[in-house]
């Protein structure tokens, strides 16, 4: 799919034109190849272009809108050969391997402006052998999502701790429902498990360390962390089967009321308010306290964007990177994308889970985590996530199954 | 294009020199853009292949030559050996398409009104594509909304999770391959009855041959050149079970329903892959494994060619 926006822009230009900018007037070619084609994100992508466009008109943009599973794959192609100016990716270490094969561009000069200030949140993120590769457009919470309503029958208050956690748990078991629904088919959805259950557990210093392959699997907080989701699989707290389900076919056990709760990220709220669940059914509470004292952690997943090392127009492409990074922009996408601005000058959407979320985000004192799969190497992202997903189904299996994690660390941090 | 392609008759020279090579030089023309390509796609990634799995490379940076240290790694990966398990477990029971298709060819293979409409429903699960039998498959599995747990129900089985236990799941997605794959011989199967002599079944009946006799000694010996080809058809299909796992698990629950092919795109081209000289190694594997079984049935074609 492509765009081309100059005409479209053009009436918008002169309006905006009047509100006057510093920068210089660009010109030339702008090629933006973005990763996503869901309709919010592309109305997102496409509005941030026309309000680019019409600051500058001499400009030739060319927008190109790439599925979100396929730019896994592509990214490999287009960045060695025909690189765009400008492409979506993600932060963490999930950059590492384009920037350990020189094909990201160093824009820590961005950062090193007022703008880095602005984004200081996912500073630490965005960088990589102590440079930034890349500049955030938005990110969203990740917590448990829950059926208010069941709460209120069965007498329950949001739980704060690890006990109530259980304790609440219990009386919805004996309810006849589960605790938690989840789909464990594409195994992602365990990572958002683990790095909870560690993050409260050992708190976030471990947790990245743990990540970056400088912990070994078998050392015994590991099993720590471990020993406290096994509490919630022994007491059968998540849905039969959950094998069997993607994330989505997860969530209906969560609209008919056959688990009360889903610990997932804030893209889960828009498909369960079209399955009729209103605000007043649906709540959101943050992962609950288990070693107490320790300061709250959380994993917010960063979109972001990138110059590739081979971009044509690097000039614009920085010019674009500014652009997206500033507050007023900032604040028109995340509405549009009913996620979270980055940028502290942002104001934020009025929505019920926006606003929560910006609030945990905001005193997240302990760090924030991007998610497993994009702290950790790739290799050992997929075993890990093999690993949890065996785990839940034969907890006895841990032993072995922390052999081989710690086999696969061992591998990665030897390459 | 060279000066020998050009057709006949326009400089002497040349025209001579065809006029005298037509014979020998025409068959490779035809070839040539066969061979070139087969050369190209098939020939040359084989040896591609096996040169990087000798080497470590994410491909994008330099590759990092390490000897046989893919296939050390492989000789302790337990995915690996799930994977070739399951491979057996493919090869094994997929054969079961062969005497499958053969009964219902035999079974639809008379004279009765409307059999043609039979016959297409019963091909009409060849005809839909792999993707979509898996899809269907997994809807009919899924312990939430399928058919398949009401089913057994009746029977007073305890309902299953098919595809999300590792024990069943493999027979899970072997049972929805061998749907399209019965239609397949089924087919074949039937085309060869067509060819079979009624004289022949005549004398026999008239000896005396009926039900199982009939079968073994006079029929089947006629359909050889049918089972044939179905078994080959089926060994390949079994070898290239891919896609149905891909649709149906990704090779899940934790891996068990993984096969050779699987593991090796998961491990180079997935989205947490690019271990581009270990999938080669597995690639190597598999194609050692296939070779077994293309030499013996190049042999055999050979042998017919003879006239043995």
């Amino acid at each position: 799919m492509q765009f081309t926006f100059k005409g479209a822009a053009a009436a918008l230009a002169m309006s905006t034109m009047l509100a006057g900018t510093a920068q210089a007037e660009l010109t030339g070619n702008l090629r933006i190849f973005f990763n996503d084609q869901n309709p919010a994100p592309k109305a997102a992508m496409e509005g941030m272009v026309e309000r680019f466009q019409a600051l500058h008109p001499a400009l030739n943009i060319e927008l190109t809108l790439i599925d979100r599973e396929a730019n896994k794959t592509q990214i490999r192609n287009y960045l060695t050969a025909n690189a765009p100016d400008v492409n979506g990716w993600y932060a963490g270490n999930r950059m590492r391997p384009f920037v350990a094969a020189g094909l990201f561009e160093d824009v820590s000069d961005l950062w090193a402006g007022e703008m880095g200030e602005e984004l200081a949140s996912t500073r630490p993120a965005l960088t990589l052998d102590g440079k930034q590769w890349g500049v955030p457009y938005s990110y969203y919470q990740w917590g448990i999502y829950y059926r208010q309503d069941i709460f209120e029958e069965l007498g329950l208050s949001v739980p704060t701790t690890w006990e109530e956690e259980k304790a609440n748990c219990q009386v919805i078991l004996e309810s006849g429902r589960k605790c938690y629904t989840i789909g464990t088919r594409f195994l992602w959805t365990t990572g958002g498990w683990f790095d909870y259950l560690n993050l409260r557990t050992h708190g976030y210093d471990f947790h990245m360390a743990l990540t970056a392959g400088e912990i070994p699997w078998t050392d015994d907080r590991v099993r720590e962390t471990f020993a406290k989701w096994r509490e919630l699989i022994d007491m059968g707290a998540f849905i039969d089967d959950h094998t069997a389900y993607t994330w989505q076919e997860a969530q209906p056990f969560l609209v008919n009321g056959e688990a009360a709760a889903y610990l997932m990220g804030n893209f889960l709220v828009a498909p369960l308010r079209e399955a009729g669940l209103t605000d007043d059914q649906l709540g959101f509470y943050q992962f609950p306290e288990i070693t107490p004292g320790i300061p709250m952690a959380e994993d917010a997943p960063t979109d972001t964007l990138h110059i590739p090392a081979q971009a044509q127009n690097k000039d614009n492409a920085r010019a674009f990177l500014q652009f997206v990074a500033s507050a007023e922009n900032q604040t028109i996408v995340n509405e549009v994308l009913g996620q979270l601005p980055i940028n502290r000058n942002a104001s934020v959407a009025d929505d019920k889970f926006i606003q929560a979320g910006f609030e945990m985000l905001s005193n997240a004192t302990g760090g924030i985590a991007q998610f497993f799969d994009r702290d950790t190497d790739a290799e050992m992202a997929a075993a890990g996530m093999e690993g949890f997903q065996e785990f839940m189904v034969m907890p006895d299996n841990l032993d072995a199954i922390l052999q081989r994690l710690e086999s696969v660390r061992q591998r990665v941090t030897a390459n | 294009m060279t000066v020998t392609e050009t057709p006949a008759p326009r400089p002497p020279a040349t025209g001579q020199w065809w006029r005298r090579n037509q014979m020998r030089v025409a068959p490779w023309l035809f070839l040539a853009p066969g061979i070139a390509f087969f050369a190209l796609y098939v020939i040359y990634p084989i040896f591609q292949s096996f040169n990087i799995s000798f080497y470590r490379w994410d491909g994008l940076g330099e590759p990092v030559p390490v000897g046989l240290e893919n296939y050390r790694q492989l000789l302790d990966d337990r995915a690996f050996y799930t994977s070739l398990r399951n491979n057996v477990k493919w090869l094994l029971l997929y054969l079961l398409a062969i005497p499958g298709g053969l009964f219902i060819a035999l079974f639809l293979n008379q004279q009765i009104r409307g059999m043609r409409l039979y016959k297409s429903l019963f091909f009409f699960p060849f005809v839909i594509s792999q993707v979509v039998v898996g899809l269907v498959f997994a809807w009919f599995y899924n312990p939430a909304i399928g058919l398949f747990n009401p089913l057994i129900g009746l029977f007073g089985v305890a309902p299953m999770n098919v595809l999300g236990n590792p024990n069943t799941v493999t027979y899970g997605i072997i049972a929805a391959g061998l749907w399209p794959q019965i239609a397949y011989c089924m087919i074949l199967y039937l085309t060869g009855l067509n060819a079979v002599d009624p004289e022949q079944v005549e004398a026999a009946r008239l000896d005396g041959a009926k039900g199982w006799k009939m079968l073994w000694y006079v029929i089947l010996p006629q359909l050889r050149p049918a089972t044939f080809i179905a078994v080959v058809v089926t060994v390949i299909g079994a070898m290239r079970s891919f896609d149905m796992i891909s649709v149906m698990t990704n090779g899940g629950p934790f891996g068990s329903s993984r096969v050779l092919a699987y593991y090796m795109f998961e491990v180079s081209l997935s989205e947490y892959g690019f271990r581009m000289g270990y999938g080669a190694a597995i690639a190597v594997v598999l194609f050692l494994i296939m070779m077994v079984y293309i030499a013996f049935f190049l042999w055999r074609m050979w042998r017919e060619e003879r006239g043995y």
